[in-house]
């Protein structure tokens, strides 16, 4: 492998551990209001929660492109703040892979925690915990392997991500040229086998994070069986 | 120290509406069949459900006073819960169970002693094991013992023992009765098991519809006939006394009062304290001593009312042995008329056989 190509190894691992732990901060909060609330919203909510699963990444990265963009919304902002512009930056990219992941880290969250029910929550408020003492201490313990899963695919969705990629960051060696968009350079230029080295790894990778993901829910499940 | 409750609330078909006024001391039973409302009422009681108008204090603390907007939430009221199944946490082995609720309050507030708990509940060989390794029974064990190092001030069982079978159920209610006897913690247990009730209760509190039928002293409700029915498996009093002495012929005696009652042989030592519960069906009346009878309870008795059984031709008969002991009669009208049986009346009340609790 080529010098270039493990920087963009390095820059592809760096943002999916950035995108998994944003995923992480932001889905926590969505996926446990969806799994506990009674409300007429969570049918819409829900809907706009899956919505990246279904869009093609070209449309979802258009309008990120314009929302972030120097007239958007959000680009506004982030230049208010004097963080500059964000397509074609890490952070650009960064905030859409993590739109783009959303339903993948939301949806094995809200299981999880639906699969815990209402009683060990009552039962640790009868215990004198707290609510938010309670999720640190009942729910995400218990919820273990709901996270788990919520990691792995967040950080391996975000590893192979790329039209979104595309439209928001382009192709910017170091900044924003991660594998998946490297994978399709070196295929473009024919040379088949740095393409084969990149594309062979990222096979086995998500292969072994899949096993990881299937042997600790098999695991989970046999033990939640009391 | 009393309990002051008022819960109302109305749902789809149903409508709880309950008035409870409750001693601080002791085991209370809420009785009722299944959909009565005696759970929803327990939840109430925790905050584990908010019902509207509706009032809750113990002692001089409020929990609940919707027309002032008070409520306390579950986890800032000094309760100690223990659900039908034992629901313990699975992420955790016995003894951090245990220290789930004992670590989250103040150590000057801890006024029940680990140890003590542990060895009253017999867990000492289980602290290491996880929740799924235990029997339904350790389980509910550890349950209760979690709940109790809350130190709470009054604790709530929901049908602890509904979810076991049989067996299990008589290894743990001597447990209970332990807890009973050596806490001063005033508990309210909800059952639909009459065995249950007339076993540990003090107090009892019948509930039908969501409505209080009646509350007050075990022996005092279980005497009104109105309420026989209510009590799924027949009318029947509660005798409480003293094993006494163990006889010949496999046999023991107990004593309550200036009596003295023969039962089948007991394994108790002597000076146990005991319940025995008497069916209605099991007493018949005698004008005159018998004395060539194969029934060897027999004692003089004044009627004190007579009252409609359960089904036509039948009368239930309260005979009263002295000023704490009452016994229930269930006897065919045709005998009450034609031995002229009347409250005043002197009677012997024979006692066919007693259910030792």
């Amino acid at each position: 492998m080529s010098g270039v190509d493990l920087t963009v190894v390095w820059l592809t691992l760096k943002l999916a551990s950035v995108v998994t732990l944003l995923l992480l901060v932001i889905a926590t909060p969505v996926a446990w209001w969806l799994s506990q609330t009674q409300s007429k919203l969570k049918p819409a909510v829900s809907a706009i929660f899956a919505i990246p699963l279904v869009l093609p990444p070209t449309v979802l990265g258009f309008y990120l492109l314009l929302l972030l963009g120097p007239n958007g919304p959000a680009g506004q902002l982030s230049a208010g703040l004097g963080l500059g512009t964000l397509p074609f930056s890490f952070a650009g990219i960064a905030i859409a892979c993590a739109v783009h992941s959303l339903p993948f880290v939301v949806q094995p969250l809200q299981n999880a925690f639906e699969a815990i029910g209402k009683r060990p929550l009552e039962v640790a408020a009868t215990l004198r915990a707290s609510p938010w003492d309670t999720f640190w201490h009942v729910v995400v313990p218990m919820a273990r392997p709901g996270f788990f899963t919520a990691i792995v695919m967040g950080f391996c969705h975000s590893i192979g991500e790329f039209g979104v990629v595309l439209m928001i960051g382009g192709n910017i060696p170091g900044e924003t040229r991660v594998l998946s968009v490297e994978i399709y350079n070196h295929v473009e230029a024919m040379e088949y086998s740095q393409a084969h080295w990149l594309a062979g790894g990222m096979v086995a990778f998500s292969f072994v994070a899949l096993l990881a993901i299937y042997i600790i829910n098999h695991r989970a499940n046999r033990r939640g069986t009391l | 120290m009393a309990i002051v409750a008022k819960f109302r609330v109305e749902r789809e078909g149903f409508t709880l509406d309950m008035a409870l006024n409750l001693p601080a001391t002791g085991i209370t039973a809420l009785y009722g069949a299944s959909g009565s409302g005696k759970t929803t009422c327990l939840r109430a009681i925790a905050g584990l459900e908010r019902l509207p108008n509706s009032f809750f204090q113990i002692g001089t603390e409020v929990w609940q006073d919707e027309s002032n907007g008070i409520f306390v939430p579950p986890h800032q009221r000094q309760i100690g819960y223990v659900f039908q199944e034992a629901s313990l946490f699975p992420h955790l082995d016995v003894a951090a169970n245990l220290q789930f609720g004992q670590k989250r309050i103040a150590a000057a507030e801890r006024q029940v002693s680990e140890s003590h708990i542990i060895e009253l509940l017999g867990l000492k060989p289980l602290l290491k094991r996880s929740p799924a390794a235990l029997s339904g029974g350790e389980r509910q064990r550890v349950a209760i013992a979690r709940a109790l190092l809350t130190s709470p001030q009054l604790l709530l069982m929901d049908e602890p023992l509904s979810a076991l079978d049989r067996a299990l159920k008589q290894e743990i209610l001597p447990y209970l009765e332990r807890l009973h006897q050596e806490l001063a913690i005033p508990v309210i247990y909800v059952s639909h098991a009459a065995d249950e009730v007339t076993r540990l209760a003090d107090h009892l509190v019948l509930i039908d519809g969501g409505e209080v039928k009646a509350a007050g002293p075990i022996k005092q409700v279980l005497l009104d006939h109105q309420h026989a029915e209510l009590f799924n498996d027949g009318a029947s009093s509660v005798i409480e006394g003293q094993i006494s002495g163990h006889l010949e012929h496999y046999a023991s005696e107990l004593r309550f009062g200036r009596f003295a009652l023969r039962l089948s042989q007991q394994d108790h030592p002597v000076g146990q304290q005991l319940r025995c519960r008497v069916f209605a069906s099991d007493v018949s009346v005698c004008l005159t001593q018998p004395h060539d009878t194969s029934i060897s309870n027999i004692f003089p008795a004044k009627v004190s009312s007579v009252g409609d059984g359960r089904r036509p031709g039948e009368k239930l008969v309260t005979l009263q042995l002295d000023q704490q002991q009452h016994l229930l009669a269930q006897l065919s009208s045709h005998s009450v008329e034609r031995l002229q049986i009347h409250p005043g009346h002197h009677v012997w009340a024979q006692v066919k056989s007693v259910a030792v609790l």
